[in-house]
C-alpha cells in the first residue's frame, strides 16, 4: 500500500490514528520526515496530519511555559518570553528550517541532530504523551529519550518547562563546523542556578554525544555547591566525558568529539566565547 | 581587488584590450536571476518517465543470479533494464580519441567492482514507483576481496579489480606499466648532492559537489532521433559516448546542454546519458535518470586520491640537481579519465624549476573505489601541492629562505625542461616577487634583480646525456626496479623506441589521429630599440659556500641534433598531450 | 495510485492539481505546473535550491507535501520581476555578479526577499544568516551578500 495522508482536527484522533497502525507516522514540520519520503525509505504507510491549532500554540503563565509540539523554532524566536530558548532555537538549520522544523520532532530527531532537546533536557522539561484515546500523559524527558524508538511513543501533544527566572542561568552551545548553520559536532546546555555565589541544582546536558541527547551528571555533581571558579571548571573538565558515548560520523569522529567536549564545556561555564 | 601589473612583461602583451578590465555583463545573467536559465531539468515532457537504478552494496563481488520479476510487476513500473539491455555493454571515455581500453560497462553484468556501481535501472511512471520497484530487485551477490590501496593493488597477487587491466595499472605506450620521464642521471647527481630530501603525500579523494546533480531527460524525437537534455560538460563528448554505448549513429542524438548547474570536472563522464536514452528508446517515451543527492555525493565519481612520493638532491648553494618522482593515481574500479590525469602530471614535473637530472614513474592504479574524474586542474593539483610543500623541506635542508629557494631554482626562457622543450613565456620569479612585496616578505636585493626574461637559455638549455631503463614492463612486477639498460648521449632530443609505435592501448594499432591543426599565435612585435636580454647567471648567496660539486654530471658535449628543435606553438597537439607521438 | 486534489496561489495566480499524496511541493511545481523556477538540488533541506514562500514564509519545496499546500500561496523566483522589471533583489544580483552558474539562485533570491520583506536593513551578519540555509558552490557568497546588502541599500524593498 503506498503512502496515505490523513488529516486529524483533534490530538485524540491523530493519537487514534497512531496507536491504530504501527506503519503510521505523524508528520509534524516533516523536514525530516520528507527525506525519507523523497529517497524511498519511506514508500507506504499512513501519514497523520495535526490540524489542531492548540498543536501550535505557546503557552506561558509566569515561569511556566507549554510549547505544542507543533510549535516552530521560528515562533520561539518571534516570543521575547521563551529569550532564554533562542539560543538553541537559533541553533537549528537555516530560516527556511526553522520555519518548519517543530518542538516535536526535535524530540525525535536522531544525533546530532536534537539540539533543541538539548536545552529542554537541562530545563527537566515534560512531555506530553498521548497514547491512543485519553488524556496526554507528562513524562520527564530523560525517560522519554530512553524510551525513544523502542515501542511506538505515541502522539506528543507539548512539551512544558519551567523557564529560570534569570534567563540568563540558561546556557546553551553548539558547536559545528560550518557557521552560522551546520550539524553539531556536540551541543551543550547548562542550567546554572546560583544562590550566594554558588551553584545551587546544575543541569547540564549534551547532544551528540551519545544515541540521544543525554544529562552530565558526574558535571553537575562537580558543580553543585561551588563558585564557577577556575577550579571548579578544571574539576569539571576532568569528568566532562563521563558517560558519553559519541559516534563517528561525517561530521566528527568519536575521538574528537571527546577530545573537545571538555573544551568547550569550560569555555561555556566561564562565559568566554 | 584585481590589479594589473602593467609593468611585467610589458614587451610581451598588447595592452589595447577592449574587454579585459572592464566590466561586462554576463549573457546568461537574466536568466539566471529570473529563474529561466534552462537547466536540463527545466523541460516539460508528456507522459514522462522516471529511472533509478539498483546499485551494488559491496565493493567487490561477483554477481551470480539478478531476479528483476517482482520489480517488474510492481505498479508503474514501464520496463527493467539489465547489462544485456545495453548494445555496448563495454565503454571506455577516451576511446572517443583512441586512447585505452573499454573497460568500464553501463550496467554490471558478472561483478561489481566498486560499491555503488549501477547493476539494474528501473524505469516507472514516477519517481516514487520506480524507488518502490528498485527495492524489490533481488541481486545474489558472491563477496570477493577488494583493495583500497594503490600500492596494495599493484603487488602481485591483489584482488583484480578490473579484468581489462588484469595487473590493476593501466598500460602505457602498450609497454609499460607507467607514465615515465627520464632527463639526466638523477641516481649519479643524488650520490653528488649535498642534502636528499625524500617524503610522501597522500590526497584525499574529492567530490565535486555541484547544486545542480548529475542527470539528463532523453525522448523520441521525429525522424528517429531522440532528443537529450543533459548537464554534461562536454556535450559533444557526452553525445559521442552515448552514440557508441548505444550503437547508435550519431547523427540519431540531439543534444541540447550547455547551461550547467556547476560541474567542476563531475559533469563529463556521461553518468546518466545512455541509459535515459536507451530507455527512451526501450519504452518510447521521455526518460528522466536524475541521481539523488547520496548518489551524487557516494558516486558521482570524484577527485581521484594520489599519493606521491618525491626525492630532491640538493647542493649546499640551494640548487636542486635531481628530483625523482614516483606517484600513483587511484583510478578507483575504471579508468575513466585518470590515464590522462596521470599523462597531465608527467607533464607537468618537475614543476616550474630548472632541475638537471629528472625521472618520474606516475602510475594509474585500479582500486575497489568509485572511479574518479576530472576536477580543476587534475593530475597537476595535488602533485603541484606535494612539490611546493617538498620545495620549503628543500629550503629548510639547504638553510635557504623559501622564496629565495624558488627564485634560485625557477625556470626562465630558454631553458630545456625535461620534456625537451624549451621553456618560454614563464613567469614564477616575478609571481615570487610579487608575492613576496604583497606579504612584506625579506628579499634579498639580487633576489628582486631576477627575472624570468634573462638568465636562461645558454648552458641551462642542453639536454643532458639521459640514462633509460626498462622497468615496468607490462605484466613483468620483477621488473620495476630494473638496471640502467642505455645512455642516450647529450642533446638527444626523442628518446627512440625499438618497436614501432603504435597507438596507446588500442591492440589494432590504428593509425594516428589526424593532428589538431596548429596556429601561431598572435605575438606583437617587440619594438625595434629593445635590447636584447642580456642574460646575468644568478651568483648564489655570497654566504653560501662554494658548491662541493661543479655543475651536475655532464657528459662531453654531444653535436647538437640535426634538426632544430620544432618551436612550440600556441594549441598543443593533443597527439603530444596523450603521447601518442613518442617523446 | 490514488491522487488527491490541491487547490492553491502561484505567484498571484489560482493553480488546481492533482497529485500523489508522497509527493512533495517540488515535485507538484516542476512536474506537475512546469514551474521551473525551483530547483531540485538534494530533496534533504540542505541545499536551499527549492527554496520558496508558502503564504509568506520561506519555506523548503522539497520538504513540503504538495497536499498540505491547498489553500495557501506559494511564491517562487518567477514571481519575483514585475512585468518586464526586475525586482530590486534581482536587479542587485546582476550587478554585482552574485550568480555563476544560475543554479542555487532562484532559492538566494527567494531567500533574501524574505530576509529583506522582513529586516529592510540588515547587517551583513543577519545577511549571512539569512541565506546560511543556501548552498552556493560557484560563487563564493561575498557577490552574493554583497548584492544583498546592496539592494537593502537601494531602500527599495519595502517590509511585507
Ligand atoms: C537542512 C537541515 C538542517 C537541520 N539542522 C538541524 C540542527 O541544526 N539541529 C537539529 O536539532 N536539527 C536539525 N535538523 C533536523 C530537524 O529539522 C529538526 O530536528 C526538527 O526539529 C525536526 O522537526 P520536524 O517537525 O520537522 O520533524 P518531522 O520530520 O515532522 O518528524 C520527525 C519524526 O518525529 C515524529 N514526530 C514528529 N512530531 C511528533 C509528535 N508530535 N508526536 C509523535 N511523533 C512525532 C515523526 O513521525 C517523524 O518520525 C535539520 C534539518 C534540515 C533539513
Ligand atoms: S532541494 Fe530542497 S533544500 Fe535542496
Ligand atoms: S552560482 Fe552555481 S551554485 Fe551558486
Amino acid at each position: 500500500m503506498p503512502i496515505e495522508i490523513r488529516t486529524a482536527s483533534t490530538a485524540s484522533e491523530a493519537a487514534g490514528l497512531l496507536a491504530g497502525d504501527r506503519q503510521a507516522r505523524l508528520l509534524s514540520g516533516g523536514t525530516l520526515l520528507m527525506r525519507d519520503l523523497n529517497e524511498g525509505r519511506l514508500t507506504d504507510g499512513v501519514l497523520v496530519r495535526l490540524t489542531d491549532p492548540a498543536y501550535r500554540q505557546i503557552g506561558v503563565s509566569g515561569s511556566r511555559v507549554e510549547l505544542g509540539a507543533g510549535v516552530t523554532m521560528a515562533m520561539i524566536l518571534k516570543r521575547r518570553e521563551l529569550a532564554c530558548l533562542h539560543g538553541a532555537a537559533r541553533a537549528i538549520g537555516g530560516p527556511a528550517v526553522r520555519n518548519m522544523a517543530t518542538v516535536g520532532g526535535n524530540l525525535f530527531a536522531e544525533t546530532p541532530y536534537g539540539d533543541f532537546t538539548v536545552a529542554l533536557l537541562a530545563l527537566d522539561a515534560q512531555v506530553m504523551v498521548l497514547q491512543g484515546y485519553g488524556a496526554p500523559r507528562a513524562v520527564g524527558l530523560e525517560e522519554f529519550l530512553a524510551g525513544r524508538g523502542r515501542a511506538s511513543s505515541g502522539l506528543v501533544t507539548a512539551v512544558q518547562v519551567t523557564l529560570p527566572q534569570n534567563p540568563l542561568d540558561l546556557r546553551f552551545r553548539k558547536v559545528s563546523r560550518v557557521r552560522p548553520k551546520g550539524i553539531a559536532v556536540l551541543s551543550i546546555a547548562a542550567l546554572l542556578p546560583t544562590s550566594g555565589g554558588r551553584v545551587t541544582g546544575a543541569r547540564v546536558a549534551y547532544g551528540a554525544m551519545a544515541p540521544t541527547p543525554i544529562r552530565a551528571k558526574a558535571v553537575e555533581r562537580a558543580l553543585d555547591g561551588k563558585a564557577l571558579d577556575a577550579a571548579t571548571i578544571a574539576a569539571v573538565r576532568a569528568v566532562a566525558t563521563e558517560g558519553t558515548r559519541p559516534a563517528t560520523d561525517a561530521v566528527a569522529s568519536d575521538w574528537y568529539r571527546r577530545e573537545v567536549l571538555p573544551v568547550h564545556l569550560a569555555r561555556l561555564l566561564s562565559g568566554q566565547e | 581587488m584585481l590589479e594589473f601589473r602593467k609593468d611585467l612583461f610589458a614587451a610581451e602583451r598588447d595592452d589595447n584590450l577592449n574587454v579585459v578590465g572592464k566590466g561586462a555583463q554576463r549573457q546568461d545573467m537574466p536568466g539566471h536571476v529570473t529563474g529561466r536559465s534552462p537547466f536540463f531539468d527545466d523541460h516539460a515532457f508528456e507522459g514522462l518517465l522516471h529511472l533509478k537504478v539498483v546499485r551494488s552494496p559491496h565493493h567487490h563481488a561477483r554477481i551470480r543470479h539478478i531476479d528483476t520479476s517482482a520489480a517488474e510487476r510492481a505498479p508503474g513500473v514501464k520496463r527493467v533494464l539489465r547489462g544485456a539491455d545495453v548494445p555496448v555493454n563495454k565503454n571506455t571515455l577516451l576511446s572517443l580519441i583512441n586512447f585505452g581500453k573499454d573497460d568500464e560497462p553501463t550496467l554490471a553484468v558478472s561483478k561489481v567492482s566498486y560499491k555503488g556501481e549501477p547493476v539494474v535501472a528501473i524505469i516507472a511512471e514516477t519517481e516514487h514507483q520506480a524507488l518502490a520497484a528498485r527495492a524489490l530487485v533481488r541481486v545474489d551477490y558472491e563477496v570477493i576481496p577488494h583493495v583500497f590501496d594503490v600500492e596494495e593493488a599493484l603487488k602481485p597477487g591483489a584482488p583484480v579489480v578490473n579484468e581489462t587491466y588484469p595487473n590493476n595499472y593501466f598500460d602505457y605506450h602498450d609497454r609499460y606499466d607507467h607514465s615515465k620521464l627520464r632527463f639526466g642521471d638523477v641516481e649519479r647527481a643524488f650520490a653528488g648532492a649535498d642534502f636528499i630530501v625524500d617524503d610522501r603525500y597522500q590526497m584525499s579523494p574529492i567530490e565535486h559537489a555541484p547544486t545542480e546533480t548529475n542527470g539528463s531527460i532523453a525522448a523520441p524525437e521525429q525522424n528517429d532521433r531522440f532528443v537529450v537534455h543533459s548537464c554534461a560538460q562536454g556535450l559533444f563528448f557526452s553525445l559521442g559516448t552515448a552514440a557508441k554505448i548505444l550503437n547508435l549513429e550519431s547523427n540519431r542524438l540531439h543534444f541540447v546542454g550547455g547551461t550547467v548547474g556547476g560541474g567542476f570536472g563531475g559533469k563529463v563522464d556521461s553518468l546518466t546519458e545512455p541509459l535515459s536514452i536507451l530507455g527512451a528508446m526501450m519504452t518510447g517515451q521521455p526518460v528522466r535518470y536524475v541521481l539523488d543527492r547520496e548518489e551524487e555525493m557516494l558516486y558521482g565519481s570524484p577527485r581521484g586520491a594520489e599519493r606521491i612520493y618525491i626525492k630532491d638532491g640538493i647542493m649546499r648553494d640551494g640548487r636542486i640537481v635531481a628530483r625523482r618522482i614516483r606517484s600513483y593515481f587511484d583510478a578507483g574500479a575504471y579508468t575513466r579519465l585518470s590515464s590522462y590525469a596521470a599523462i597531465k602530471c608527467t607533464a607537468h614535473l618537475p614543476g616550474p624549476y630548472t632541475i638537471p637530472n629528472v625521472s618520474a614513474d606516475i602510475y594509474v592504479a585500479y582500486t575497489n573505489r568509485c572511479p574518479s574524474t576530472a576536477m580543476r586542474g587534475f593530475g597537476i593539483t595535488a602533485v603541484d601541492f606535494a612539490l611546493e610543500v617538498h620545495m620549503d623541506k628543500g629550503a629548510e635542508a639547504c638553510g635557504m629562505d623559501p622564496m629565495e629557494f624558488r627564485i634560485l631554482n625557477a625556470y626562465r626562457d630558454g631553458d630545456m625542461k625535461a620534456h625537451r622543450r624549451v621553456a618560454k613565456n614563464t613567469a614564477l620569479i616575478e609571481c615570487v616577487q610579487v608575492v613576496a612585496d604583497k606579504t612584506g616578505w625579506p628579499l634579498s636585493d639580487q633576489a628582486r634583480r631576477q627575472s624570468s626574461l634573462t638568465g636562461g637559455g645558454g648552458a641551462r638549455a642542453d639536454i643532458p646525456a639521459t640514462v633509460l631503463d626498462d622497468n615496468g614492463r607490462i605484466g613483468r612486477p620483477e621488473t620495476r626496479t630494473g638496471p640502467v639498460t642505455e645512455t642516450l648521449p647529450a642533446g638527444t632530443m626523442r628518446i627512440p623506441m625499438t618497436k614501432q609505435p603504435i597507438m596507446e592501448g588500442s591492440a589494432e594499432a590504428r593509425p594516428t589521429p589526424p593532428a589538431v591543426p596548429q596556429y601561431e599565435p598572435y605575438r606583437p612585435t617587440p619594438p625595434a630599440n629593445q635590447p636584447a636580454y642580456q642574460p646575468q647567471p644568478y651568483q648564489p648567496t655570497p654566504t653560501a659556500p662554494p658548491p662541493t660539486q661543479a655543475a651536475p654530471p655532464s657528459p662531453p658535449s654531444a653535436p647538437p641534433p640535426a634538426s632544430a628543435p620544432p618551436t612550440q606553438h600556441g594549441a598543443v597537439r593533443f597527439s603530444s598531450v596523450f603521447g601518442t607521438r613518442r617523446r | 495510485m490514488a491522487k488527491v486534489p490541491v487547490q492553491f496561489r502561484l505567484n498571484g495566480s489560482d493553480r488546481a492539481a492533482f497529485v500523489a499524496p508522497a509527493d512533495n511541493l517540488l515535485t507538484l511545481l516542476r512536474r506537475g505546473l512546469n514551474e521551473f523556477g525551483p530547483k531540485y538540488g538534494c530533496g534533504q533541506g540542505t541545499c536551499g535550491t527549492c527554496t520558496v514562500l508558502i503564504d509568506g514564509e520561506l519555506q523548503l519545496s522539497c520538504l513540503t507535501l504538495a497536499a498540505t499546500c491547498e489553500g495557501r500561496h506559494v511564491e517562487t523566483v518567477s514571481g519575483m520581476a514585475n512585468g518586464p522589471t526586475l525586482h530590486p533583489i534581482q536587479q542587485a544580483f546582476m550587478e554585482h555578479f552574485a550568480a555563476q552558474c544560475g543554479f542555487c539562485t532562484p532559492g538566494m533570491l527567494t531567500a533574501a526577499r524574505a530576509l529583506l520583506e522582513a529586516n529592510p536593513t540588515p547587517s551583513r551578519e543577519e545577511v549571512i544568516d539569512g541565506i546560511s540555509g543556501n548552498i552556493c558552490r560557484c560563487t563564493g557568497y561575498e557577490a552574493i551578500i554583497e548584492a544583498i546588502l546592496a539592494a537593502a541599500r537601494s531602500g527599495q524593498v519595502r517590509r511585507a
